[in-house]
């Protein structure tokens, strides 16, 4: 591995898990996981609070050992190595920054540990990149949170890791400054070329930054694939309400009508693509985005292409500014929430509307319970009661 | 923060007698401290030193002393007894790196190992402190009687010819190091512990992601970090130690050759009278660690840890 930290034009390697799990007393917490991360990508790991996705990195780190399943790192099985054998770095949610160094010590650590030669050199150069060379002499903690993580961040960068994993490396800033972070994180990995695999709950950050999203739910995962085909095409109940907002039907698939499958959703019917559905019979959810729907005062005609349902009464809008946000009540179906772009015409309270769509962006879900709720326990407080 | 800090710039005249208010305050606490330093520290300090100067008239009896200024008691104190100021030092240091190799580990695991189990970990550091409900001077006596020649572990040694023959144990430098170690070991497991209970394990983890094996994760990471916990934990051994009188005594585990500054300190205050020798030993063994623990302190660097 020394001979290959010698450059700044190291690339990074491929990234495979097959069939990894880890068991804890009493629960699974990563539940026969299988992905690739092909090299120089961005890879990034969403999911809720205790999903499992920090243990899945824990066991990439080598942190933690996993029950059974093999992970390899450009093609070699690195399962039975310690962690600090494998040709892996972490940027941790609490930076974890040796509080006893300076800025520039921490950063050499890695590169010295392995008898890297110009270990200082190659330090301050990691340090320019993140624009932090002037305070080389500080002690950690006479910066700044956001200061703190671009240190964090160069000090795993600059050993070329064949893999650089975040773990939430952005939770603890504040908004402003995670937008800040996001944009030179992902320029820093462009630049430098490295395999980046992102753990975060903020589906906005894993939409914007990866290439490749994996939703993880109880230790499995749920969907994988680029973000905005995850965003367009949900597989599960579950992807459909933690990535974005969806409104969902519940029905029966009664048929077929040319290249759609007819759904009856109580006395209603919908029509949703066969491409767009994997459930062709039975019970079946239809779902549809909020910003897909468009509302009208008047009764549209519906169509094969286009859906309608109504009318409904409005009970609540909010102005946001780019968009308005409406909750329409339609009887016999859920709440439904709309987006409309701001065109001047905002749909009062208490009007009669009728909601419409066009049928190509209705996609079909397995029915299921399984629904993300928000909540407030944070992964740190959840991993703690966990220990 | 900074901004508000200036805006308050015109009133700070107005904070001044509030500001004095509370200085007076805390003169007024500290006095019953400051009294009773004052007693009970620099007034026999200064007796101490005036003691170290006195000289025994012409045709004084045994113990009669007048005040003088005599710098041969220095002299003399460390000519006759400088042997035993170097062996008090020795000895000292070496029940202190022992007890630093035994009382680290436990600490470590007491802090670290047991940290999931707050019960256990009390339990613990209950057992570190248990002996102390029993008189050191008995635990002394019996370690005395558990080495004794007649006694098992001696016996068992020579049976095994771990020790020849006419070997033994107690009255040797080993036996009085080892009881300065075995007594002074729960003086540096404690402040070990409040060190090492604090330290981050997230930075040992990082440390492994950063290629660091479990040595150099200790010597570069765990160490530096619980350097307050060693330095007050070898201090409060090393002081002590150095001064104690009772684990060299013949009466103990010691003999004549194993004889310390304390218990030359101790004859001399007690059993032959000479009160300025014995005081200008106490004087010279209180500045020979000051000196030793100053120096300690600068070269571990610890001004911003301490």
């Amino acid at each position: 591995m020394s001979e290959s930290v010698s450059g700044f034009a190291q690339g990074g390697a491929d990234l495979e898990l097959v069939g990894v799990s880890k068991q804890f007393p009493g629960f699974t917490a990563v539940d026969n996981v299988s992905f690739t991360v092909p090299a120089g990508s961005f890879f990034a790991l969403l999911g809720p609070s205790g999903c499992g996705k920090t243990t899945t990195l824990r066991l990439i780190s080598g942190l933690e050992e996993p029950t059974s399943g093999q992970i390899l790192v450009g093609g070699k099985d690195v399962s039975s190595t310690k962690a600090h054998q494998r040709p892996i770095n972490t940027v941790f949610q609490s930076y974890a920054l040796f509080p006893h160094m300076t800025v520039l010590e921490n950063v050499a650590f890695g590169l010295k540990q392995r008898g890297v030669k110009d270990a200082t050199q190659l330090a301050h150069e990691a340090l320019l990149l993140v624009e932090l060379d002037h305070l080389a002499d500080r002690k950690p903690t006479q910066l700044s949170g956001g200061q703190q993580q671009r240190v964090a961040l160069a000090r795993a960068v600059v050993n070329r890791p064949a893999l650089l994993l975040l773990d939430e490396p952005l939770g603890a800033l504040d908004l402003k400054l995670r937008r800040q972070m996001q944009i030179e994180l992902k320029s820093i990995q462009s630049e430098v070329g490295l395999t980046f695999l992102h753990v975060t709950h903020d589906q906005e950050e894993a939409m914007t930054m990866a290439d490749t999203v994996a939703v993880m739910n109880k230790g499995k995962i749920e969907q994988m694939g680029p973000p905005a085909e995850l965003y367009e095409l949900p597989a599960t109940r579950f992807v459909a309400t933690f990535l974005g907002q969806s409104n969902l039907f519940d029905g029966v698939v009664s048929g077929t009508s040319g290249k759609n499958v007819k759904v009856t959703v109580g006395k209603l019917t919908l029509e949703v693509p066969a491409s767009r559905t994997k459930v062709t019979s039975g019970e079946i959810t239809v779902g549809v985005r909020p910003e897909k729907i468009q509302i009208s005062r008047k009764e549209p005609t519906a169509s094969a292409t286009r859906s309608v349902i109504g009318p409904g009464t409005v009970i609540d809008t909010s102005f946001t500014g780019v968009s308005t946000q409406y909750v329409v009540d339609v009887p016999g179906l859920n709440k439904l929430t709309v987006f409309e772009q701001n065109d001047g015409d905002i749909v009062a309270a208490g009007s009669k509307v009728w909601l419409s769509w066009a049928t190509e962006f209705s996609f079909g879900i397995p029915f299921d319970t399984e629904e993300f709720v928000e909540s407030d326990t944070t992964t740190r407080s959840l991993a703690v009661a966990k220990r | 923060m900074s901004l508000t800090a200036f805006s308050h710039g015109p009133s700070g005249v107005a904070v001044e007698p509030a500001a004095q208010k509370k200085s007076r305050m805390v003169w007024f606490l500290l006095l019953p401290g400051l009294v009773y330093l004052g007693l009970f520290f620099i007034t026999p300090l200064i007796s101490l030193v005036i003691t170290a100067f006195k000289e025994a008239p012409p045709g004084a009896f045994i113990g009669e002393y007048v005040n003088a200024f005599r710098w041969e008691n220095y002299t003399e104190v460390l000519s006759l007894y400088g042997e035993h100021s170097v062996r008090s030092f020795l000895y000292a240091g070496a029940a202190t790196l022992i007890a630093l190799a035994i009382g680290y580990p436990l600490a470590y695991f007491i802090g670290v190992r047991l940290r999931p189990y707050p019960l256990w970990q009390s339990l613990a550091l209950v057992l570190v402190i248990a002996p102390f409900f029993i008189s050191f001077l008995l635990r002394t006596v019996a370690w005395k009687q558990l080495l004794a020649d007649e006694g098992f572990i001696v016996g068992t040694m020579k049976a095994w010819s771990i020790l020849p023959p006419d070997a033994h144990i107690t009255g040797t430098s080993i036996s009085v190091i080892f009881g300065l170690a075995y007594n002074f070991i729960p003086f540096m497991t404690l402040p070990l512990y409040s060190s090492i209970e604090r330290l981050d394990l997230r930075l040992l983890e990082a440390g492994k992601d950063l290629y660091a094996g479990p040595v150099t994760s200790f010597r570069k990471i765990t160490v530096p970090l619980t350097m307050p916990g060693i330095i007050s934990g070898t201090l409060l051994t090393f002081i002590p130690a150095a001064g104690d009188y009772v684990n060299a005594s013949a009466n103990f585990l010691g003999s004549t050759s194993t004889t310390m500054i304390g218990n030359v300190i101790e004859a001399n205050f007690l059993v032959l009278q000479n009160y300025p020798h014995a005081a200008s030993m106490s004087l010279i063994l209180m500045s020979a660690i000051l000196i030793l623990v100053s120096a300690y302190v600068f070269k571990s660097g610890t001004d911003d840890l301490l």
